[in-house]
């Protein structure tokens, strides 16, 4: 029973690993793990099952991911399922902390560590340049090229920027 | 739960029938917006509310238990089948006017996210807590525009006020109550409708104040979309929404 155990919680961190290495499609710089999109990965009656949420309901990566996530897994010699998960609703805290530097490093500024609220409705986020780091920043466009991200430009540098939006 | 299955599917497909409608009339301005920004906020907004639709469709079609799909409920119903408000169903008109239909939706389905992330039915409350940070963006986006016209030129106030004019009878119904949502309200499964409005009123005060806008009364309030009685607009829009499927049925990607 002990090996058996064992065995199982090997296969459960082998299948984890395999999952968590997918990128994101839209922003590659980042695994489904640094985003925290992949919430968990079970072998149950040895299929490994991975858990996966949506950023934004209409992102159109979703069925992307979740293919990338079971070919990786069925590539690592697992049987595999994935299922889509709404509850707990990811935010933009669910980014590790690896993710967040991984993002700067690429170029795009990582969300404002503050949930956006109807409060903040004339509010304005300071967002710092992923380039320079300096905070003299101006809104480009609220939306990006993809639903996550809004287009910033740096007073400072000039270059603009991609800022992964908080939500 | 004792809400029969036929009332809640009932429920879930007004609601999603309003993210899909007013999806597809924000995605015509797709490659038409007066400026680039704007050609990637609306379809992104769009997004948003059609990935709301399909969570919804699909968990509608579960609850009814007759087999149908989020593409079966979307694609393939008749005009008086579609449950959705009058007001997204409205052509598009200029920029000002889609920006205040945006912004009235917006301020109405964020306190209802809000509420129904505490709903007794999981699914919704997962589907809420989704939605809730999405409608908060919304909500500011088309404040922003609604302000900035409304206090912009000479041309755009003209066109921010005649918006406000011509909206004006499609907002009542948004709150309108029936046996339906009233039996959904009484499970705590979704927020009374009308008890959305002071927060509703309190966000277009907010923006209309700034933007120099009277609040608009509405002398012929419209309703009927609840019950599938469409504007003549509704036809059209699934002609081309449903032309697709229509021609060549079971098509998929």
């Amino acid at each position: 029973m002990v090996s058996i155990a064992v065995e199982s919680a090997e296969m459960a961190r082998a299948a984890w690993a395999a999952a968590a290495s997918v990128p994101d499609p839209e922003v590659p710089c980042v695994t489904v793990a640094d985003l925290g999109i992949l919430r968990a990965v079970e072998i149950e009656d040895g299929v490994a099952v991975a858990r996966v949420t949506p950023t934004y309901s209409g992102c159109p990566a979703v069925l992307a991911i979740e293919l990338a996530v079971e070919a990786a897994l069925r590539d690592a010699g697992f049987e595999a399922r994935v299922e889509r998960v709404f509850s707990p609703a990811w935010t933009t805290e669910w980014i590790t902390a690896e993710g967040r530097s991984k993002l700067r490093e690429y170029g795009i500024a990582p969300p404002a560590r503050a949930s956006n609220s109807i409060r903040a409705l004339f509010g304005e986020t300071q967002v710092d340049c992923p380039r320079c780091g300096s905070s003299e920043t101006e809104r480009v466009s609220e939306f990006g090229s993809t639903a996550c991200k809004a287009l910033y430009r740096c007073a400072t540098c000039r270059e603009p920027f991609d800022y992964f939006k908080c939500i | 739960m004792t809400v029969p299955p036929e009332v809640l599917t009932t429920f879930l497909l007004r609601l999603a029938d309003d993210h899909l409608i007013l999806g597809h009339r924000l995605s015509e301005w797709c490659g038409h917006a007066p400026m680039l920004e704007e050609d990637l906020a609306m379809p992104n907004i769009a997004l948003d509310l059609i990935g709301q639709a399909r969570a919804l469709y699909q968990y509608a079609g579960e609850v009814e238990g007759k087999g149908r799909s989020e593409d079966d409920l979307a694609y393939l119903r008749r005009e008086r089948e579609y449950l959705n408000c009058l007001m997204v169903e409205r052509p598009n008109g200029d920029f000002a006017h889609t920006m205040l239909r945006q912004l009235y939706f917006a301020a109405f389905m964020h306190p209802f996210w809000e509420r129904a992330s505490a709903s007794a039915d999981a699914t919704l409350a997962g589907i809420a807590a989704k939605a809730v940070k999405e409608l908060a963006y919304h909500v500011r986006h088309c404040g922003e525009w609604v302000i900035r016209l409304g206090d912009g030129t000479e041309e755009s106030a003209r066109r921010m006020a005649d918006a406000v004019e011509a909206l004006a009878p499609y907002v009542d119904e948004l709150f309108e109550t029936d046996p339906v949502s009233e039996a959904i309200a009484e499970e705590g499964i979704a927020p009374r409708l009308d008890d959305l409005r002071p927060a509703f009123t309190a966000t277009i005060e907010r923006v209309f104040a700034e933007a120099f806008l009277d609040m608009p009364e509405a002398a012929w309030p419209q309703s009927g979309g609840r019950q599938g009685r469409h504007g003549e607009a509704m036809g059209f829009l699934l002609a081309e929404l449903q032309h697709m499927q229509r021609t060549y049925p079971g098509a998929t990607w």
